[in-house]
This record gives structure tokens, sequence and C-alpha cells, in this order.
């Protein structure tokens, strides 16, 4: 939403990314989407190689989109388990009693936190 | 580095039966249902898009970087002490501090936020500066929190991101959410 309001008013923007759904959900100009699990959206730690044609696919999806929505999707791949896919959030018999018990702790912080004002204000 | 990265680059599984690509928005609700909340999240959708071509060449153009990491931690902060609230905040792109991303939600059982520039590339872009692929890193680089509330982002949050670029000169922003 922020690269649409930039992009908006007058200035280029691209995305690097790896939440494809959620970015082109919300429809964003330009995209470099990275198949990586989420928190390295630059580039795996510690490649700067990697990082660099990542950055410079960036730059040149700058130059070249001709249309909104332009995704290009890196060529890298996860060198890890490939089952980062499924562990990511993943909901079974397994933590569902966790998760049943974690939302009621969040619950009670929120209320915690409403009380005594530590929310940004509306 | 963990070691799931030290290891040898492994071929997906072929003819997959799925979407290759994590379906974030139906594993975060399945999640969030899990742990009762009642009203899944409405992700953003917009079926305009805006498009502002280039208007002049990168090699002369000030680049702006925008991540969704916060603020570092102030002095003396332990694990389980209050949070800052989060906010727009700016830092220098020459010496970047220690970003704080354990409230955001990654992947951090297969992998690490330790390289800044695993998700917010200032030193790869520093260099690109040096050889001239772009006019210069912007002075300043922002952060935008990452905000339940759409009309926080859209009325708040984008705007002061905006007014800091353009103080900053800046003519592309690169954005980095985690």
């Amino acid at each position: 939403m922020t690269a649409r309001h930039l992009e908006a008013n007058g200035l280029p923007t691209v995305i690097l990314g790896s939440a494809r759904d959620i970015v082109e959900h919300c429809g964003v100009p330009r995209f470099v989407f990275n198949d990586f699990p989420l928190g390295n959206s630059a580039g795996l730690p510690w490649q700067p190689e990697m990082q660099r044609t990542i950055v410079e696919l960036g730059l040149e999806l700058l130059e070249s989109a001709r249309q909104p929505r332009t995704t290009v999707q890196s060529l890298f791949v996860w060198p890890g388990d490939p089952d980062w896919r499924d562990s990511y959030s993943r909901v079974d018999d397994s933590n569902r009693e966790a998760l049943r018990a974690k939302g009621e702790r969040r619950r009670a912080q929120r209320e915690r936190d409403r009380a005594r004002g530590n929310v940004r204000a509306e | 580095m963990s070691q799931a990265l030290s290891e040898k680059p492994r071929e997906l599984t072929p003819a997959t039966t799925r979407t290759t690509f994590v379906r974030y928005i139906d594993r975060t609700r399945e999640h969030y249902e899990a742990q009762g909340f009642e009203r899944p999240y409405r992700w953003a959708y917009h079926q305009n898009v805006p498009l502002t071509p280039l208007n002049k060449p990168l090699s002369e153009s000030v680049v702006s970087l925008i991540t969704t990491a916060n603020e570092p931690s102030p002095p003396g902060w332990k694990v389980g002490d209050p949070r800052p609230l989060r906010r727009v905040h700016s830092f220098s792109s020459g010496e970047p501090p220690s970003l704080y991303t354990d409230d955001l939600s990654w992947h951090k059982e297969v992998t690490n936020t330790d390289d800044l520039d695993s998700f917010l590339p200032v030193h790869r872009l520093t260099e690109l500066a040096e050889e001239g692929r772009i006019g210069r890193l912007a002075d300043r680089c922002h952060g935008v929190p990452t905000e339940y509330s759409h009309r926080r982002t859209v009325e708040n949050d984008a705007p002061e991101i905006l007014h800091r670029c353009r103080e900053d000169g800046a003519d592309v922003v690169i954005l980095v959410p985690l």
C-alpha cells in the first residue's frame, strides 16, 4: 500500500518480496518475487552475489516495466529443506491446543495494552 | 548461518499437484482461526494499480530504501520488556543500526535476519552506486510498520514515507517488506 501511494504521487517503486499472493492481491506496480521463506526478501543471508543479482533485477524492472502488476521471479531456489513451505504457520493436531492457548494470551494482552493506552492512536 | 542454508540446492518436487508458492493469505487465515480469532483478516485488494515511469536514468537517480523492520531496541531493553510502539522511523543508510525483526512474521524455524542485506540491501546498493549503476543511495532509509489497519497505513504512514522520501530527494524507491 505504501508503494501504491508513492507511485500515485510520482515516485517509481519496486518491491522485493517473498509473499507473492499478498503482494499481487494488493496490486503493486513492480514486484521481484523471491520464492524463499519469509525473512530474506533481498536474498539469503551472507550471500552477497545473490543479493546483488536480486537488487539488479529490481533496477532492471524499474527500467523495463511497461505496465503495472509486472512481476519478475528470480531464478534462485531455497537450498534448505523443501518442507519449509508446509512448516510455516502450520496448523495440525500437534499444535492445535497450543495455538488456542496462544490466542487466549494474545487477547488478554491486547486488553491490558488497551487499558494502559499502550496502542497507537487512531 | 543455519545448517539448512549450507546444504546443496535440491530440486523441488516436479509435477507438483499444488501451487508452488506458499499461499500466505490462506495460511494466515487458518492460523488465526486456530487461535480463536473469529473475524478473518481482510487483506488489501485493489483493482487499479498506478505506474509512474522513470523520469531520469537510474545512473542519475537517488534511490530510497524502505523496510518493514522496526526500530532498534532502546538501550537496556531486555526480552519481555515492552517495545516502543511501531511507527514510521528513519535511520542512516551509511551506518544502519541493528533493526528489530523478532515481532514480525517470518519463517524463524528455517532462516534468520542476522545479515541486514538479506532484507535491506544497503551495502549492495552502495556498491552499485560506487559502480555508477545508480546515482546514489539516499542518506536515510525509512521503516514503515506493518499495520493491521489499512486506514492507518494509507492515511498516516504512507504519506509520511512519501514526505520523508521527498525530503531526501528520492527519484525512485525500493521497498523490501519482510
